[in-house]
């Protein structure tokens, strides 16, 4: 009786704090639509597709989702050169967009949760801060 | 199959029945090759800005807050320059000389300033000489409030008129609904100023209770080209709309170019900000772009270098990366051009004292265009 008790506690608990993590992970989202429309959309478009030969796309973009450091290094200091996206070369410049670190985050967050992509993992501001140019 | 052939054809009959301008939105490609490209200066990331010194040397602004002066195909920074604001389009922005400039030095430049009590920035001007390589004799001439956070439509080109006043655009900050259309806000507005940044008397909202009074025109979305007609002494300027919508207006004072209340363009999520594309008291573009090129910086082209070019306009695209060349003709576009296709974005032009055109493109540097000879 008593170890279903536990049992049936861990398993309260653990409903409890996913659940956190699901609406922080939400907020974080609704937060991260906010910046991706100030500051991506005119050039990677709402539907995250990119343009032509010129912006690569963050829909279903390997690029995005087999390089979560580096995506954070390109938004938080920008990205020259070369690069290879789903097969296509890419050959541009990203300036540096001047976000902070929760922005960033946020950003992240709404990019690898949105048009099928999906992340196991949320994107925390320390887990920003953390990457250097 | 057929059927949407069909709905496509009612659809482009009904689109041109809609528009009121006669000219189908095309761009063409010259066959042959007029003019060769030579990089003159090279390694620029976003050369916002540029303008020639009496002495040859261009002085140019790279966004991410440089000032540099290329001499004798060297690059040099200016020290000195004013804080700027790095954030989404803001920076350090245009660069300016003073129509007497051989007489007293006075440069110009625009910038996202982080000056005031917000957290945020807002367009700046600034007036100031070069002592050797720095900066001197700073004053601040404007600094729009309030500062924001948004990343947003800093507009920013400088350019004077024949009588030496200063105009400067200052877009919206990403706050349509608030500031273009209120005289008593900053931001979606051109202004005027005498050259050491009082206000002339004679401009349009002088009097106005809570005006601010350097305005010169308003309803403007994000004006990132301005420049004096040549011959007329017009101001005339190319502005971003939303999807759709870019801009040609003539500048005249005290009017209100309808942003957003009126626009040829939609939300880039492709809803309709407004089904007004005229209102009465509000003044047409002389020209608009479907789809959208994204224009920035802007040229009349006067110089016996390319005959054939002669009052033609030049205007930069960052969304397609090339340069355009408008053909006017009683003041309508009619026809346009495409030069430089895929070289990047194409940031700034200019006619030098020399009569060539420059051009600054995006990670790439300033190019020189020569006229092959025939």
């Amino acid at each position: 009786m008593k170890f279903i008790i536990i049992v049936f506690l861990f398993f309260i608990a653990s409903n409890i704090s996913f659940s956190q993590q699901e609406s922080t992970l939400q907020e974080s989202m609704l937060r991260g639509e906010e910046i991706y429309a100030d500051f991506c959309v005119s050039c990677h478009l709402k539907k995250g597709k990119g343009f032509a030969k010129i912006y690569p796309p963050l829909a279903k973009s390997d690029y995005l989702l087999n390089n979560r450091t580096g995506s954070i290094k390109a938004i938080l200091y920008g990205l020259q050169g070369e690069i290879v996206v789903n097969g296509k070369t890419y050959n541009n410049s990203m300036p540096s967009q001047g976000l902070e670190p929760e922005e960033v985050a946020d950003v992240m967050n709404y990019i690898l949760n949105t048009w099928e992509n999906s992340s196991d993992k949320i994107v925390t501001p320390e887990e920003v801060s953390l990457v250097t140019e | 199959m057929k059927k949407s052939i069909y709905y496509f054809y009612l659809f482009v009959v009904m689109h041109n029945l809609s528009i009121s301008q006669t000219l189908e939105n095309k761009v063409s490609e010259p066959k042959n090759d007029v003019f060769s490209a030579v990089l003159l200066v090279d390694e620029l990331e976003i050369p916002w800005g540029f303008t020639f010194l009496p002495n040859g040397a261009i002085l140019i602004t790279e966004k991410k807050g440089e000032l540099l002066l290329f001499k004798d195909n060297k690059k040099q920074k200016i020290g000195n320059i004013p804080k700027v604001y790095k954030r989404g389009q803001g920076g350090l922005l245009d660069v300016a000389l003073h129509p007497k400039f051989k007489e007293n030095g006075w440069i110009y430049l625009s910038y996202a300033s982080p000056e005031g009590e917000q957290k945020g920035g807002h367009t700046a001007i600034l007036r100031a000489k070069l002592k050797d390589t720095i900066l001197a004799e700073k004053k601040v001439l404007y600094k729009a409030t309030p500062n924001t956070t948004k990343g947003q439509h800093f507009g920013s080109r400088i350019v004077f008129d024949k009588n030496n006043y200063l105009y400067f655009s200052i877009g919206e900050r990403g706050a349509r609904d608030i500031n273009p259309q209120d005289i008593k806000r900053d931001g979606g507005k051109i202004y005027k100023l005498h050259d050491d940044g009082r206000i002339p008397e004679d401009n349009p909202f002088v009097g106005v209770d809570s005006a601010k009074t350097a305005i010169y025109s308003y309803g403007h979305r994000n004006p990132q080209g301005l420049i004096l007609h040549p011959i007329t002494g017009e101001i005339w300027n190319n502005e971003h709309g939303p999807r759709g919508g870019d801009e040609i207006n003539i500048i005249k004072k005290g009017a209100n170019y309808g942003w957003p209340l009126t626009t040829y363009g939609i939300n880039y999520s492709g809803t309709s900000i407004t089904d007004k594309t005229e209102m009465k008291g509000m003044e047409q573009p002389l020209y608009y772009w479907i789809p959208s090129i994204a224009p920035s910086g802007m040229a009349f082209i006067t110089s016996d270098k390319y005959p054939e070019w002669n009052g033609n306009l030049l205007v930069g695209s960052l969304k397609y990366q090339y340069l355009e060349r408008l053909i006017l003709e009683n003041n309508k576009v009619i026809r346009r051009e495409k030069l430089l296709p895929d070289l990047g974005k194409v940031r700034a032009v200019k006619q030098g004292p020399d009569g060539y055109i420059y051009v600054a493109v995006e990670g790439k540097g300033i190019y020189k265009l020569i006229p092959n000879s025939k």
